[in-house]
């Protein structure tokens, strides 16, 4: 155990330092606005505009961006080095720099495509995809096929050299402003479930597709329903072999359980709690001198404390060349769990303030909080349901007979 | 940045935990905790050959000269087996022996604890929950101790006793002999059979003075508090191992429990905790080693959580069991029983956190 940085990675460091010094000058900063939305959530910026461009092939050309894609999709294609990557993502996020493109194109589509996509498909999507110049939704999501994704009914018929593809998608995050959709649609009605489903490219601006917001509790539309009426995609637009679908996306899927359940954005939040504590007063005394509040407190950072070392523990096994096992089963179900008590302590501790609504200038912390707490369920419940993580812990994990499923 | 473990750690946890199979089976715990001391020499010994009695005695002695986190290793792998002996309290009396400058009593004493000859203990607590070094009440006048110690781990078998008290000068570390004159040892009949306590008084009792100050007695208490947190750990994983695999071939209702939804996700919440808390005590005691200043706040964390997970584990897992696991024949109230010892002594969960709160300056 050894939790200081070796030579070799200080010097590593400087590096990705003295590049991004010289490269992405304050004046870089301040030229672009930063849009909204997932820059928040690392701290890099997201731009993607031609300076932002230029300075991501770049980065890309050095090796520090998409170190698992090949330089001839687009990526900087490095051995796999977990500690550098995570240097990379600190210094790029301290420097406010272009850092990889956030969302389900980069992290979910393109490793897909490498794996699974023709010459054609890798060619023509991988590199814009990377630098954000393609945007992509996910078509995966049904009214009737949730946590039962396989049973999903959107239908595609072949109709001499295109598919024709009827149905409705639900909880497409992006799909307003996504250039395509890569969707999991039924083509062989006859064939078991699992079976009988194909993975698919949809061009987003193809007649028949309507795309309706979707308001979820908070009050906001952050999602939309997608609706195909007789949509007519290119008999080419398929990844894999037809039927092969479900196969294809689990690569996918993988990849997407790794992305939530982050300790640092919680970190931060647990931190705007404890001040908000310290600085409100009840019953004549500081919130954190409630001894309930204040145990509580310790309580709920004592849980992410534990999951910030078990990133890097996680970190450290994976730079070992270990499997992870169980330790990486549970992470998504721990950082929820942990997300929703956190959510309900920053109510608590907002005492009654806490019943204004998000943006209410006289909440505590702008009722910001209220809204974490909302999210705290959303995120329970997307990317696989709580439920559903507890059986692949049981099953996977503790080897506990699987469920009955049809 | 390796937060891991050595090839050397992952050894020293294999070879104990072949120990505890081989030479500390259930079977064997219970005749030491239902023998008349509750202790067996001979286990205590083996150990000592074994090389873990000596963990952090420094090679000079006949030790490894290991850290912390080590000895923790060490506690998980006994928590595990629920090993009867004297190992939290010989620890943390190795760790006071070792705050103090005098030679001569390391030469005396600290050979015999790394061989598993001398059995040596450390009395902190006090009546009425006393654990701060601050607000001990046994007072030293001159070379003669007075007052009381409560819960002393072994404390009617030691052969050395370390007690922590106060003189003019403020708290310090005093060594008492078993046979002193004036050492009254009342056995007292523990919850956690497998590790033994007793009250101990001290009625102008001789004793030498080997260290002075509060954060002598702090960081023994410290460290004391990642050995709970590893014993912990260690005791949580065999309950929830055994659990699992009770789920597997008991049945009911045709098929085995382990299949109803209700059984798997109690089972998969359990886990789900206790993963990442394993790098809690791993910290702790890597901060004990090497981060002083993270030291007390991570060790008090570790405690409370680790404990209170063992308690919460202990009892689902007995649940799961269903009426077996209530009987006596059945091994899982000794992991039961020990939870109850780990969640108590230095102190509760609340205190713990309290003192955490109060360390970081909220």
């Amino acid at each position: 155990m050894n939790l200081s940085w070796s030579p070799e990675y200080e010097q590593f460091r400087d590096q990705v330092r003295a590049f991004l010094a010289a490269e992405w000058t304050d004046e870089d900063r301040a030229a672009g606005p930063e849009p909204e939305g997932v820059g928040a959530f690392t701290g890099a910026s997201v731009r993607v505009d031609e300076r932002a461009t230029a300075f991501r092939l770049q980065a890309i050309e050095r090796g520090y961006l998409y170190r698992h894609v090949p330089r001839r999709w687009g990526g900087g294609e490095q051995p796999p080095d977990p500690l550098k990557a995570t240097i990379i993502a600190e210094e790029f996020k301290r420097a406010k720099a272009p850092f990889e493109i956030m969302g389900q194109g980069p992290s979910m589509l393109a490793p897909t495509l490498i794996e699974h996509g023709t010459a054609e498909q890798k060619e023509r999507f991988v590199r814009g995809t990377l630098l954000g110049h393609i945007r992509w939704c996910q078509g995966y999501s049904e009214p009737n096929a949730g946590s039962d994704l396989a049973s999903l009914r959107t239908k595609a018929e072949l109709d001499g050299d295109h598919w024709v593809v009827n149905g409705h998608k639900i909880w497409t995050s992006n799909a307003s402003d996504a250039d395509w959709m890569f969707a999991l649609v039924r083509t062989e009605p006859d064939k078991p479930k699992h079976d009988g489903i194909t993975y698919m490219l949809i061009d987003m601006k193809t007649p028949g597709i309507d795309v309706r917001p979707l308001r979820q509790m908070t009050g906001d539309a952050d999602f939309n329903e997608v609706f195909f009426d007789n949509v007519r995609v290119p008999a080419t637009s398929i990844v894999g072999q037809r039927g092969q679908g479900w196969v294809v996306s689990r690569s996918t899927l993988k990849h997407e359980r790794a992305l939530i359940g982050s300790a640092s954005l919680q970190r931060r939040t647990f931190d705007g709690v404890l001040m908000m504590a310290q600085a409100l007063e009840r019953d004549g005394r500081r919130v954190v001198d409630d001894p309930v509040l204040r145990d509580r407190l310790v309580q709920v950072e004592t849980r992410l404390i534990a999951s910030e070392l078990h990133g890097s523990r996680l970190l450290t096994m994976s730079q070992r060349g270990e499997d992870p096992g169980m330790s990486a089963l549970v992470t998504k179900l721990f950082g929820t769990q942990l997300g929703y008590d956190l959510g309900k302590l920053a109510m608590d501790v907002s005492g009654a303030g806490g019943m204004l609504a998000p943006g209410e200038p006289n909440a505590p912390a702008m009722g910001m909080f209220g809204l974490a707490y909302m999210w705290s369920l959303g995120v329970l419940i997307a990317g696989g349901a709580a439920n559903i993580q507890r059986n692949i812990i049981a099953e996977r994990g503790l080897g506990l007979p699987r469920d009955q499923r049809k | 940045m390796d937060f891991g473990l050595s090839q050397d750690q992952v050894l020293l946890k294999e070879t104990i935990r072949r120990w505890v199979e081989a030479e500390s089976p259930t079977t064997r715990v219970r005749a030491v905790m239902e023998s008349e001391t509750g202790h067996d020499p001979a286990l205590w010994r083996a150990l000592g050959d074994l090389g873990v009695t000596g963990l952090m005695v420094p090679p000079a002695f006949g030790g490894a000269g290991l850290d912390l986190l080590d000895a923790a290793l060490a506690a998980e792998e006994m928590g595990f087996g629920a090993t009867p002996g004297p190992s939290l309290g010989s620890t943390m009396a190795v760790v006071a022996l070792l705050a103090s400058t005098d030679h001569e009593e390391h030469r005396r004493w600290l050979p015999g604890i790394a061989s598993g000859e001398v059995v040596a203990t450390l009395a902190l607590g006090e009546p009425h929950d006393v654990w701060d070094a601050e607000r001990l009440g046994t007072r030293a006048r001159g070379p003669a101790l007075v007052g009381e110690k409560a819960l002393v781990p072994h404390g009617d078998v030691a052969d050395l006793i370390v007690v922590a008290a106060q003189d003019d000068a403020g708290p310090g570390f005093w060594l008492v002999e078993r046979a002193a004159k004036g050492l009254h040892t009342e056995r007292l009949r523990p919850m956690d059979m497998t590790r033994p306590v007793a009250t101990l008084r001290f009625d102008g009792t001789p004793a030498v003075k080997i260290a002075a100050g509060r954060d002598a007695i702090d960081r023994a208490r410290d460290a004391g508090l990642v050995l709970l947190a590893a014993d912990a750990y260690g005791g949580t994983r065999r309950c929830l191992d055994m659990t699992a695999k009770y789920a597997l071939t008991r049945e009911q209702f045709g098929q085995p429990i382990g299949a109803f939804q209700g059984v798997k996700h109690q089972l998969a919440d359990l886990v789900t905790e206790v993963e990442p808390a394993l790098s809690l005590w791993w910290y702790a005691a890597h901060a004990w080693d090497q981060i002083p200043e993270a030291a007390a706040r991570h060790a008090a964390l570790a405690k409370a959580h680790l404990c209170d997970l063992y308690d919460r584990a202990t009892r689902i897992c007995t649940e799961l069991h269903g009426g077996i696991g209530f009987t006596w024949e059945y091994d899982l109230h000794l992991w039961f029983r020990r939870a109850i010892f780990d969640r108590a002594y230095l102190g509760g969960s609340e205190h713990h956190r309290a003192r955490a709160a109060a360390l970081a300056g909220w």
